[in-house]
Parts: C-alpha cells; structure tokens; sequence
C-alpha cells in the first residue's frame, strides 16, 4: 500500500452500521450522513437527543448513534422544548417531513421559533407525504400530482405551497433560517455547510436554527432517481430559492420594549 | 410547619415545588390560572424551568420531551385543556413516562362552562386517549389532600413510570382554606432512572424513548406491560375514605371530591336528627375500590347504594360494575355548574328512606 495512503471517506462515527429503510434514490439518507459528520465534526454526538418525526424518517433512531425521543405528528419542536428547558448544556434537534413540520405541526414550530428556542431542526421538503403513500403536503407544486391530488394541485382550492424558510424568517426573533439541497455534490456540499452552522449557533447557545433541505421521493412522485434529481433542479429550486434567510449575524432586531 | 390560608391552585403549586418538581408547562384556562401565575413566580425563585405553551396540545408535549429528561414535571389545566393533551398522555403512557397533570374540572361537554363539575370522570378513569393505557387518578376532597396527594403523586408517577392525573373540580382549585405543607418531605426510594432518562450516549448505548412498535410482538408485550403496571396499582394504590359507615346503615352514599365533602356535612346534620347514613369515598379512581365498596353494600341492612356526583353518573357505572346488583345502585347529580347543597343531599337521603323503591335520578 502506497506509504501515503489516507483516510478520504469513511462512516462517520455518529452514523450507525447498519442497512436503512430508505427506497433507492431517496434522498433522505444523505441528509442523515451530513448531520451525522456534523456531529462527529462538532464533537456532541454523546451530549445529543434527536427528535425523531412521524414520516419515512420516524426510524433516524436507528440510524444516528445519538440518543432520540420519538415524538406524536408534527409535535417534534414541543418535545425539544420541553427537555432543552430542562437540560439547556445539551443539544436538542429536530428531524422533520413536511407534512409534519409545515402541515399537523405549524403551530409547534413556529412557536418554538419565535421563542427562540435553542434547537436545531432539520427540514426535509421532499413535496409530498412520503410514508402514508404519496398524498399531498404544504409544500406539494402546483400541478403536481399526488395521490390526492390526482389532477395536479389546484391552487385555486388548495392554495400554493407553504415557503417554510421564508415564512419562519418573518418572524422577528434573531434565527438562523437557510434552504439547501442535496441533488448535486456541490449542493451536498454547501447543505453540510449550513448544517454545521446550525448546530455550532445552537453549541454557542445564540438562536434557534432550522434548515430546510429540498429532498426527492422518487416512490411517490413516480420518477427514477436521475429524474427525480433533475425535478428538484427544474421545479421545486425556482419556487423554493435556495439560500440564507435569517442569521443573527445580520439580522435586525427591533427594540419594541413598553 | 404552621397552617397557612392558601387558594387550592396556589396549595397546589407550592405542594409541587415543595415535593422537588420545579419545572411546569401549561396553557391558561379558568380556573386553574392561579397556578401557572404562581409558578411563574415562584420558579425563577427555585431555579427551575417555567413555560406558558403555545397550546395545550404543544403543552403536553413539551412535558413528553422534559420528563425524558428524568426530572420531575407537571401541568395544569381544565376540561378543554385535558382533552387537548390526550395525544401526549397516550404517547407518554405508551412510552412509560413519569408526569403530573392537574385537572382542575369546569362542565362539558364542548366550551361548557367555568363552574365546577366531575364531568371528566371517564375521560381521567377510562384512557381519554387512543390505545390500551390507563392513568393513575386521584381524587382530593380538600385543599390539604389536594396538597397532600399531589406531593405524593410525584413518587406514584416515578414508581410506574406512568402518567397520574389529579383530578379536582372547580372549588379545589378556587377555595381557600388553611394548609399545612410537611416539614420535611420523605419518600420511599425507587429504583434509580439511570437505566432509563435520556442524558446523553456518553459510555453507554444510545437510548430511544418511543411509543412504535411496529412489530406486533413488541406492542403486544407493551401492552401486557402495561397491563402489568396497572394491575399492580390495584394491589398497592387503592387509596379511599369511609365516614359513618356503620352495621345499622340502610344507605350508602358514594361520592369522592368536594361532593364526597357536602355528602359528609348532610350526614352529620342527618346524625343529629337520629338518621345514620354512610359515606364511601374513593381517593383513587383508578384503581378504582370496587371491592371495598362491594364488601360495604353487601352488609346485611343496606337496601340501596347511593352515587352523588357532580356529572350526569359517570362515577355509577364502576359503583354499578363493583356492586354487580347485589344491591340497587340509585343515582343523585347535579352538573354544569351546579353544586347539590347539604339540604339537597339530606332531601334525597330521606326520600330514599321513606322510599327504598324510588329512583333518584336527578336535580
Ligand atoms: C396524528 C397523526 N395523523 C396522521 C398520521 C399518519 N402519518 C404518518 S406519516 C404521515 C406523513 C408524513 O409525511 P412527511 O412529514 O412529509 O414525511 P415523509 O414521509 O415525506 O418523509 C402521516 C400523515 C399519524 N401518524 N399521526
Ligand atoms: S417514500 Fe419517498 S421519502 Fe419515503 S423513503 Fe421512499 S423515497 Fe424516501
């Protein structure tokens, strides 16, 4: 073996052994990995608890090698609140669907935003409701068919999809907003990047953190995996802009005190 | 310690504080403000964590994530309230977790009213959530006991891991009255919650607390695990009061909470005029006493069993299941609000005497 050899890829310690669940093109698993390195890279992976959600991802306990709590629909952020306020030297995230975070549980994360809560939540917008069979999510295109949608997404009757990046960077509260995705290795690159930040804002105990991340689900949208890659490109990436919406760094805070 | 006058929702607050728990969740509602006013008070004092949720739904939750923690927490609400965080009590109930939730019951059903009713006896006593789960309820009939089960009911809670629901209508928590908090507070030791808090995968496995069980197996032999916990309440928790009960009884009224507490005073003036009348009154509700109540209605002269309750008789159904019609189980109530006065309870009382055969059913 050349003397020189080194190790350039290998499984990150906070990623288990072990075969996944995930359909083949899914991108699910590679948001896995990324948060994984993170942890490894930040040196937390024993001082973290994830939240796991209800969605295809509801089994990340089986794939992080962190501790995790497995929450009721959408509830993920009220869970990370209630053991963050007790235990605040720990790391709380959130992995969340978007029929989980943006639909049945709305309300708990945009509260757990605007308080500022020091978690971090990683959201995977893959467009649809992945587990329960390909129905139709928040964040479904218009046109898109979807199991209950099957004539494509009117948004006359349903509306458009719900931008969460955007929306949860309305709020006032200091955070770090950012949309990613994972479709290319350069983006895969850049998603790490923003994960990284997330977590060490969360570390330094500064702000809530959420990124979004665009993600495929070929089962239900029907598509082979290349397909799917370049769907994320063409469709969801010109309505979900890719992105930093909020950081403390720069963001502006009214002094609105009575 | 000296007694002191405190309004039920501040006893209750102080008795939590008192029994080591210093973290609180909640949500307003009347009329159990007085107690997330309190805490928000008195847990910056003690160093612990105070939230006013988002909703009672997220409320619930958050007492999910913080008992994972392994440190002791508890909520506050009425009806509405509870019927919102029955998503969160079947999933910590399911996932063997230790909490504290405080009804402090107005009427039902929907908005209801603000006025103290019992109407959520089935929904504390008979799962409220989905799936095969129950709660460790109990039932004060004063401030004092109100203190003193919700000092207890920490230990209850860590001692099955499971959820225990005080339940108190509205007059526990709006009354005043005087209150003696224990010098020291003691409690029997419990194994340890090492083996089970989330605290990080430091020199050990990574933990899940969870609910899913996919494999049909696993929730079967959750299920049974449960079902284990639950038996072993009724071996070691039945927890009741008996006043009056005497052999020359033709009556006996059964009737827990403030009710349980007019019942007493319509039996005392009753006593002076020479009528003697017994009250049975259960502290938990579940476990239910079905057998002591059974044992008391099967004495020789009782000829009918009277349920009083501030619902339209939820609690009679389990006096009903105990007696098994080894005696006519009768029914008096009032809801909505409405509370029986000692002269309603002592009208019903005397009709029954004069008319063992007559059916009491309602105002
Ligand atoms: C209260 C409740 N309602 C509905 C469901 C059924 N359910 C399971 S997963 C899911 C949707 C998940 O979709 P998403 O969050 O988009 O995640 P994905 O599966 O696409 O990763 C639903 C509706 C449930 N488990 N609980
Ligand atoms: S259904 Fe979709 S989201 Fe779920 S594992 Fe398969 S591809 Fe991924």
């Amino acid at each position: 073996m050349n003397e020189d050899a080194r190790t350039l890829f290998s499984r990150p310690e906070s990623l288990n052994e072990v075969v996944t669940h995930y359909c083949p093109g899914c991108t699910h698993g590679v948001i896995h990995r990324l948060v994984a390195e993170v942890l490894d890279e930040l040196g937390v992976r024993e001082n973290t608890v994830g939240v796991a959600p209800v969605g295809c991802s509801v089994f990340i306990y089986k794939y992080l090698g962190t501790d995790f709590l497995e929450a009721p629909h959408g509830r993920a952020p009220a869970l990370a609140t209630g053991f963050k306020r007790l235990r605040p030297d720990m790391m709380v995230f959130t992995y969340q669907g978007d029929g989980d975070l943006a639909s049945i549980g709305m309300g708990e994360i945009v509260h757990a935003a605007n308080r500022g809560e020091k978690i971090t939540t990683i959201f995977v917008n893959n467009a649809v409701y992945g587990m329960t069979g390909g129905q139709m999510a928040p964040t479904t295109m218009p046109g898109q068919v979807t199991t209950t949608s099957p004539g494509g997404r009117n948004v006359n009757d349903t509306g458009y999809p719900i931008r969460v990046a955007e929306l949860l960077s309305a709020l006032v509260t200091p955070n770090y907003i950012e949309r990613v995705a994972v479709h290319t290795p350069q983006h895969i690159i850049k998603a790490k990047q923003a994960i990284r930040k997330a977590f060490t804002y969360q570390k330094e105990g500064r702000c809530f953190s959420l990124v979004e991340v665009l993600s495929t689900c070929p089962t239900n949208w029907g598509k082979t995996t290349e397909e799917s890659l370049d769907w994320v490109e063409s469709r969801m990436v010109p309505y979900f802009p890719l992105g930093c919406y909020k950081d403390p760094e720069t963001a502006e805070v009214p002094d609105g005190a009575v | 310690m000296a007694k002191i006058l405190m309004k039920g929702n501040e006893a209750i607050a102080e008795a939590a504080i008192k029994a080591g728990c210093v973290n609180y969740f909640c949500y307003p509602i009347t009329p159990q403000n007085e107690v997330g006013e309190y805490m928000a008070r008195r847990l910056p004092e003690v160093g612990g964590a105070f939230l006013q949720g988002e909703s009672e739904v997220a409320v619930g939750n958050m007492l999910f994530g913080a008992a994972s923690t392994g440190q002791r927490v508890f909520t506050t609400s009425s009806s509405p309230g509870i019927s919102l965080m029955q998503e969160s009590i079947s999933y910590m109930a399911g996932a063997h977790l230790p909490v504290v939730i405080v009804n402090i019951m107005r009427g039902g059903p929907g908005l209801g009213g603000i006025l103290p009713a019992q109407s959520d006896y089935f929904q504390a006593t008979k799962g409220g959530g989905h799936g095969d789960y129950r709660l460790l309820v109990l039932a004060p009939s004063t401030i004092q006991e109100a203190v003193d089960l919700m000092m207890l009911s920490f230990h209850l809670a860590e001692k099955y891991r499971n959820p225990v629901m005080i339940i108190g209508d509205g007059m526990i928590g709006q009354m005043m009255e005087p209150v003696e908090f224990p010098e020291h507070h003691e409690e029997p030791e419990l194994p340890s919650n090492d083996l089970w808090a989330i605290t990080g995968a430091k020199g050990r496995e990574p933990r899940v607390i969870k609910s899913l069980f996919l494999d049909p197996k696993l929730l079967d032999d959750n299920s049974w695990n449960l079902y284990d916990k639950y038996a072993r309440m009724e071996r070691e928790e039945i927890r009741f009061e008996s006043y009056r009960i005497k052999p020359k009884n033709k009556i006996l009224i059964v009737s827990y909470g403030t009710m349980a507490r007019i019942c007493q005073t319509a039996i005392d003036e009753l006593e002076k005029d020479g009528v003697s009348v017994g009250l049975f009154r259960p502290i938990t509700l579940f476990p239910f006493p079905s057998k002591q109540i059974a044992k008391e209605a099967k004495k020789k002269n009782i000829e009918n069993v009277l349920v009083i309750e501030m619902s339209t008789a939820q609690m009679k159904e389990d006096v009903d299941l105990a007696v098994l019609g080894a005696k006519p189980v009768k029914f008096y109530g009032e809801t909505g609000g409405l509370v029986p006065s000692p002269d309603a309870v002592k009208e019903q009382i005397m009709k029954l005497i004069k008319n063992p055969n007559d059916e009491l059913k309602r105002r």
